[in-house]
């Protein structure tokens, strides 16, 4: 989202964006009906929830390694949790609805400590 | 002066182009617009022009390739008619829309069905809220002028906006007829240089063209592209008085044809005006006053010139040539009729649809639609809003 909501006359003519990439500053975590969890302790960085994420909605350290979700921009389709190779599976979905109020900490613990 | 030459109307068109001489064009051949491509691509052929022809399998297709081509920053112009318009529709929202200035010659023709290749304004009607500027030209000088003067409406820095120019198919589009074709020079000088705002090829200042507007955006959007598209009222004032000085054929929103006494008024578009010029000469002749408001802009409409202009009428017809198609008049008649409504005096205005698909329309017809306006004034009452010209059986 742009800093400022422009007004009819303030628009760029054609609707022509001039700051190419500036899709990053639309936030559409809010769109989300499941959230994706992520599991640090059984995951092992293939990076396949990195390659099939449709909204870039990986996060990736600096050593090249998964680093959480972006849940700014993550829309909750669940293709991570689909494509993930790891035995449990490493990421798991949840209704936004259930979740509320919980820590990501919590939420791990609900999911993955079966 | 120019050269005087014979040709038709589709090969005033494909001159005009040939002058201009724009970076891409892309078209798709359709009756009865067909021999402007063609033309094109013989000029191409014979080295008289150096555009990109760039030949497609559709008019979606055509319009699509103009589009790209003109977001990349070329000046792009095309020719189509009928259904290859139609076919357009679509991508001729997503030109407007991204504020691309392309220029289209419209060789207007009936809509099938039942299928019918002659001319009428079911085509150019169909697009009038597609957000293009629309110029309709009488005759064949027209249609090599309006080209010209399209290019340098269209890309006027305020308008920014695509333009057609139509003319009536087969009418125009395959008669003959003598008129001005001026010096390559002039016309490149005329028209200049064209600068694009944001070239897609320009990599030093990357931008997006046609991204996505959410409900918070499309709006603004929107109404930001319709001032542009009303700004072409002024520009083609200027751009047709600037086109007189340079040629002596001076252009402006509509041409009135006997209208400073004029008492009973047709207003049209089209190759119609040239019969219904004869027609008022020989009413005239016998004392009537008639006259013809001949519309040439009809998108942005000129709704408060033409209203002034005819509040001093004592009843006006409107010629449509399509179908009223279940509104209360054809499009030309609503415009008019909703227009002076906020004038004082209301004169009585009636709705004629003639020439559809390709129907003739003679003086005869012309001069009942002035008998008719002179029995409304006599009367005091209007008999039929609505009729038809040269239709077999009474209508109503």
């Amino acid at each position: 989202m742009a800093d400022k909501l422009l007004n009819w006359n303030e628009v760029l003519i054609g609707a022509t964006i001039k700051d190419p990439g500036n899709s990053k500053n639309y936030e559409t975590g809010s769109w989300r009906v499941e959230k994706p969890i992520w599991n640090p302790d059984t995951c092992i960085n293939c990076m396949f929830c990195w390659v099939y994420c449709p909204d870039s909605a990986i996060k990736v350290d600096e050593k090249g390694n998964m680093a959480g979700i972006d849940y700014d921009h993550c829309k909750g389709c669940g293709i991570c949790v689909e494509q993930c190779p790891s035995k449990p599976k490493s990421l798991a979905m949840i209704l936004e609805a259930n979740a509320k109020n919980k820590t990501e900490e919590d939420l791990r613990k609900e999911l993955f400590s079966k | 002066m120019g050269k005087k030459v014979a040709l038709t109307g589709n090969e005033a068109a494909a001159h005009a182009m040939r002058q201009i001489n724009p970076d891409v064009i892309a078209a798709f051949p359709i009756t009865p617009s067909t021999p402007i491509p063609q033309g094109v691509a013989q000029f191409i052929a014979d080295g008289k022009m150096d555009t990109e022809f760039v030949t497609v399998e559709s008019e979606h297709s055509a319009m699509s390739a103009c589009v790209g081509a003109a977001a990349a920053g070329g000046r792009v112009m095309t020719a189509t008619s009928a259904n290859g318009l139609a076919l357009m529709w679509e991508i001729l929202y997503i030109a407007s829309g991204s504020r691309l200035p392309i220029v289209t010659a419209i060789a207007a023709r009936a809509l099938s069905g039942p299928l019918n290749i002659h001319g009428d304004h079911s085509d150019v009607m169909g697009i009038r809220d597609a957000g293009w500027i629309e110029i309709a030209a009488e005759n064949s000088q027209e249609t090599y002028d309006g080209l010209i003067q399209a290019i340098k409406i269209a890309e006027n820095k305020d308008v920014m906006t695509p333009a057609t120019v139509f003319f009536d198919g087969f009418d125009i589009s395959h008669s003959i007829e003598i008129w001005e074709m001026e010096e390559d020079k002039k016309v490149k000088d005329f028209i200049g240089e064209y600068t694009p705002l944001y070239p897609l090829l320009n990599t030093k200042e990357p931008v997006t063209h046609g991204a996505w507007a959410p409900p918070d955006w499309y709006f603004e959007h929107r109404m930001n592209q319709l001032e542009g598209l009303l700004n072409a009222k002024e520009v083609v004032k200027q751009v047709g008085k600037e086109f007189g000085k340079e040629f002596g054929r001076e252009y402006g929103l509509f041409e009135e044809y006997k209208m400073d006494d004029a008492e009973y008024v047709i207003v049209a578009m089209g190759s119609v005006c040239g019969t219904t010029k004869d027609a008022i000469d020989s009413l005239r002749a016998q004392g009537v006053k008639a006259g013809l408001l001949k519309v040439r802009l009809f998108r942005p409409f000129p709704y408060q010139e033409i209203a002034e202009l005819l509040s001093n009428a004592k009843a006006v017809a409107v010629l449509d040539r399509v179908s009223p198609a279940g509104a209360q008049g054809g499009p030309l008649f609503t415009e008019v009729r909703s227009a002076l409504y906020d004038v004082n005096n209301r004169p009585p205005v009636v709705d004629y649809t003639y020439g559809l698909g390709g129907r003739d329309t003679q003086p005869k017809h012309i001069k009942s639609v002035y008998e008719a306006l002179m029995q409304i004034v006599n009367t005091g009452k209007v008999e039929k809003q609505f009729d038809c010209l040269n239709l077999r059986g009474t209508w109503g």
